[in-house]
């Protein structure tokens, strides 16, 4: 099926666009015609010149080394820095004492009861188990770390998101100047994030306090700025004819009717913060996150998935209850539902206190490592290799290593550097607008001048085939589903959930099936970005015109017919978009695959904040960011501006 | 509502502190909670210091009522974790010149806690299986003559010198440079990655090159032979790009916080004292690598066992 969705794209293109894309490649041929010539004469080779490069190490090995001679005498240190890591500080502490003060008991009260009042019974009963289910694993005391950090993290995301998008919401000239910069936040990789905050502060909690900060703050400013600007015109001018001043407009009209919008940014805020907090652990955030870390360091996937079942149920459960205060139910009785619920969950704290059971008792854990990693013995022995007929999961790692992979790099490394300029311009002018042709170009030819062009052309080997397979698999399910109302109905439960999953999660099972080394990070991030790719090819297939499926149908079109001549051309932006979602959820679990041998610059980031070499880290992490930066410019469509944050 | 902000900026203030805050004297915000007095150790990757670690927080557990937390920090950013008081103790240092010099000599926020009573000593090694059918290959002079032999599919063309986790100290890529050898430095990401390559190796009897250390409890399932390299002399390696010689025999080292040093009570003393054997670190090692035990059942079965080892250590 997905095979033929791919040139019935190229064939369907509109008439007059063919014309424009014909301009558009007769321009760039002419520029390549007087360019190369001269480019070629300067700087021979295939790979980058040397002339070109400008060598960063030495100046940020020096202001690493500045930085940790001076973080405790210089007074931008003492009176700056140092007092928003202590805030940081003194507030995770404070969040953590209260949740050990509440007692495993407490704390699963507060969260059922809070459940309870946004999302009903049903959610309740939901979190109950998931904190207890954390409690059985043997992992309260990291999932109370986790959750205090997070506590932390959102709040400050929240209100740092809301003020920016308070700004954007209501000046035009600081949504011109902010939309740019939220767009790319949104599109960069988390593990970029990490070395700059890494560089200020050195390892610890503040440190990965910051990085989801800023990381999770985008979408909350986003969202509200959203939420603002949206707002009904008329009950906005039906309430400036009341005679309201500007502020009371904005609390009493906009704000309210911003409600949805600003829940849903929270919610989005929430899960990034999340996914961050977990990803924090390579910089000394603790909690669950270093469990995982840990367990992954020695390749103990039974202790990994200890680790990683309860940030999956605090995803969901996060998800499922801000989801639902969203919606807005359990609207009522406000005031005295709080006071109730601070009572009861009062009294079970108490309770817990009196009996003497604040910490989880030990032998109410329940081992599951030992059994997962018998399990995983097993299949190492029994599916990695020499499986009869189909071979084994590392069988088939080392082909996909072999057969794609190694080809795809030597194929990229093995062209000339201006010809990968000249084909990014291509694609994204074909796909965009010339702007951002010109932004694409620019953020590979920054990757050539940070001098690592090479590593940046394997990551984008990785990232090319991850996402082929992803579209391959992720068109086919989609168009089935589309199709298909029951298999929808199956698929969506299990998509809300691969939606939620950190990232982090994903590199546990993927280890245990294909080992280390580039195919597993590949795979895992096929996993990641494939929910997307499938719910948005589905979305598009569904909200093709039913007038033009009913003529094509009236006229005796096949099923496939409809498909391929109807369908999948005129859902061809939904398409266009999944494309780009699928190409940055890809690089962003590519990158974290640096963690379990995909090598290149996921690989130079943890080299760089494992050796304390923030030089080579850093230019690494720029590099992410513009590879970032180029290959979603380059699937970006023309209207996605219009279209983005509906 | 003014009044409200007011007071809530001033009380973040007084909170703060209105002087200088200097962030290299803040703990971690989850040690010490609820009084209970804490221990932050950090612990790295390799089993040989996960056994170290198990051992001294099973007995500052369970003989000094403390509580410890542990923290995964690679070994030269726990350098400067422990510089700040974000980790307590490193427990085994493989030594880095250029850290010590600059925490423990200039800024004094590190103090030396004693031997570990381990010597260490990385090198690269080929099986015995395969050594015992080339002898020669145990100089590193005749190493390119079998670089053939040690190719794979991530060496690209040339042999593969297999080496585990970046973090590690290592000048192995420098060393093939400045060797001229026709090998490939292969990081395999993670010291169990490597492991994992090399017991597959070894069930197949195929010839692998690889960096890879003593003590080591591997050398207990899978015996392998050190390759001689060019031998160490004292400052060869103070160029890190121009390294063209072997590793040292380094005795492991302890390292404390200052301020830990200083004020951490019977616990610092507790970690200055801990010093053990090779033997009895690879005992430990191997109860959580080979027979899967977690580290809190190799430590206990230990300590259950060597009573007067550790005895020795409370005094």
């Amino acid at each position: 099926m997905a095979t033929i969705t791919a040139p019935a794209l190229r064939v369907t293109v509109p008439g007059f666009l063919k014309h424009r894309a014909v301009h558009k490649l007769l321009a760039l041929a002419l520029a390549a015609a007087v360019l190369v010539p001269i480019a070629h004469a300067h700087w021979p080779g295939t790979t980058w010149p040397d002339a070109l490069t400008i060598d960063l190490s030495d100046p940020l090995t020096r202001v690493s080394d500045w930085i940790i001679d001076n973080r405790d005498s210089h007074p931008l240190f003492l009176y700056f820095f140092g007092h928003i890591s202590n805030a940081v500080v003194l507030s995770v502490r404070a969040v953590y004492l209260v949740l050990l003060g509440l007692g495993w008991a407490g704390v699963t009260a507060l969260g059922a009861l809070v459940a309870w009042r946004v999302a009903g019974p049903r959610l309740a009963v939901g979190t109950a188990v998931a904190f207890l289910t954390c409690g059985l694993l043997g992992m309260w005391v990291p999932t109370m770390q986790t959750l205090a950090l997070m506590v932390v993290a959102v709040l400050a995301s929240v209100a740092v998101g809301a003020l920016l998008g308070l700004a954007a919401g209501l000046s035009d000239r600081m949504d011109r100047a902010l939309r740019p910069v939220l767009d790319t936040m949104q599109v960069l990789p988390a593990f970029a994030y990490l070395l700059p905050v890494v560089l200020v502060f050195g390892i610890g909690v503040p440190a990965a306090v910051l990085a989801t900060v800023v990381y999770a703050a985008p979408p909350m400013a986003r969202l509200t700025s959203l939420g603002l600007r949206g707002a009904d015109k008329e009950v906005l001018e039906a309430v400036e004819s009341l005679g309201a001043t500007a502020r009371q407009r904005l609390l009493t009209a906009r704000i309210p009717l911003a409600r949805k919008e600003l829940l849903l940014g929270l919610n989005q805020t929430i899960m990034m913060a999340l996914s961050m907090a977990v990803i924090a652990s390579v910089i000394g955030g603790g909690g669950l996150g270093d469990r995982v870390y840990q367990a992954l360091a020695s390749v103990d996937v039974g202790a990994a998935l200890t680790a990683g079942i309860p940030i999956v149920l605090l995803a969901v459960v996060l998800d499922r209850v801000t989801a639902a205060a969203g919606r807005g139910t359990g609207e009522s009785r406000r005031t005295r539902g709080t006071y109730a619920l601070l009572a009861a969950t009062a009294a079970v704290a108490v309770l817990g206190r009196l009996t003497g059971r604040l910490d989880w008792p030990e032998t109410w854990t329940l081992g599951i490592a030992e059994p997962v990693n018998r399990a995983v013995d097993w299949m190492t022995e029994h599916l990695y290799s020499g499986v009869p007929v189909v071979g084994g999961t590392a069988d088939w790692a080392a082909h996909f290593t072999t057969w794609v992979l190694d080809p795809l790099r030597d194929g990229l490394q093995w062209l000339p550097w201006w010809s990968v300029l000249l084909l990014v311009a291509a694609l994204a002018w074909l796909i965009g607008t010339w702007r951002t042709a010109l932004t694409a170009v620019l953020a590979m030819a920054a990757i050539g001048v940070l001098g690592v062009w090479q590593p940046s052309l394997d990551t984008l080997s990785q990232v090319l085939a991850a996402v082929a397979v992803t579209l391959v698999l992720g068109f086919a399910t989609g168009v089935a589903a589309a199709r298909n109302e029951r298999f929808e109905r199956l698929l969506r439960p299990v998509l809300d959930v691969f939606q939620t999953m950190p990232q982090f999660v994903y590199l546990i099972p993927v280890v245990a099936l294909f080992g280390v080394g580039r195919a597993p990070a590949v795979a895992a991030a096929v996993v990641y970005a494939l929910p997307a790719v499938v719910r948005i090819t589905t979305q598009g297939l569904r909200q093709v015109d039913a007038a033009a499926l009913e003529s094509a149908r009236s006229l005796g079109a096949t099923g496939g017919q409809q498909l391929r001549q109807v369908q999948l051309p005129l859902a061809r932006p939904a398409l266009l978009l999944a494309v780009n979602q699928g190409v940055v959820l890809v690089l962003a679990v590519v990158i974290i695959g640096g963690l379990v041998g995909g090598g290149a610059l996921g690989y130079d980031v943890v080299f760089g904040l494992a050796q304390g070499d923030l030089a080579t880290g850093l230019v690494a992490g720029a590099a992410i960011v513009c590879l970032g930066l180029m290959l979603d410019r380059v699937t970006q469509p023309a209207d996605r501006r219009a279209k983005k944050g509906a | 509502m003014r009044v409200r902000m007011t007071a809530a900026a001033a009380g973040l203030v007084l909170l703060t502190g209105c002087g200088a805050a200097d962030m290299t004297k803040q703990a971690s915000p989850f040690a010490n909670a609820q009084g209970a007095k804490t221990v932050t150790l950090s612990v790295q990757s390799w089993v040989g210091a996960q056994a170290n670690v198990a051992v001294a927080q099973y007995i500052l557990e369970h003989e000094l009522g403390y509580r410890v937390d542990t923290v995964q920090v690679d070994e030269v950013p726990a350098w400067d974790a422990l510089s700040q008081g974000r980790v307590d103790a490193i427990l085994e240092d493989w030594g880095h010149p250029e850290q010590e010099q600059r925490y423990v000599d200039d800024k004094k926020t590190i103090a030396r806690g004693g031997d570990l009573g381990v010597t260490g000593h990385i090198g690269w090694y080929v099986p015995t299986y395969f050594a015992q059918q080339h002898p020669d290959v145990t100089d590193w002079k005749n190493l390119d003559k079998y670089a053939p032999l040690f190719r794979t599919a991530e060496s690209g063309g040339k042999g593969q010198l297999m080496d585990g986790s970046p973090s590690y100290v290592t000048n192995d890529k420098a060393l093939v440079k400045n060797l001229k050898l026709d090998y490939q430095v292969v990081f395999a990401g993670s010291e169990a990655a490597q492991i994992t390559q090399i017991r597959q190796f070894a069930k197949e009897k195929k010839p692998f090159l690889t960096y890879w250390y003593a003590p080591q409890w591997l050398f207990k399932k899978v015996p392998m032979t050190e390759v001689k390299l060019p031998p160490y002399k004292e400052g060869c390696d103070a160029d890190p790009e121009k390294v063209a010689c072997g590793y040292p025999h380094t005795p492991l080292e302890k390292y404390l916080n200052a301020d830990f040093a200083r004020t951490g009570g019977r616990a610092a003393a507790f970690l200055r004292k801990f010093k053990w054997t090779t033997e009895d670190q690879n005992e430990v090692s191997l109860m959580i690598a080979d027979q899967k035990l977690t580290p809190e059942e190799a430590a206990k079965k230990w300590v259950d066992s060597h009573e007067s080892t550790w005895r020795a250590w409370l005094s």
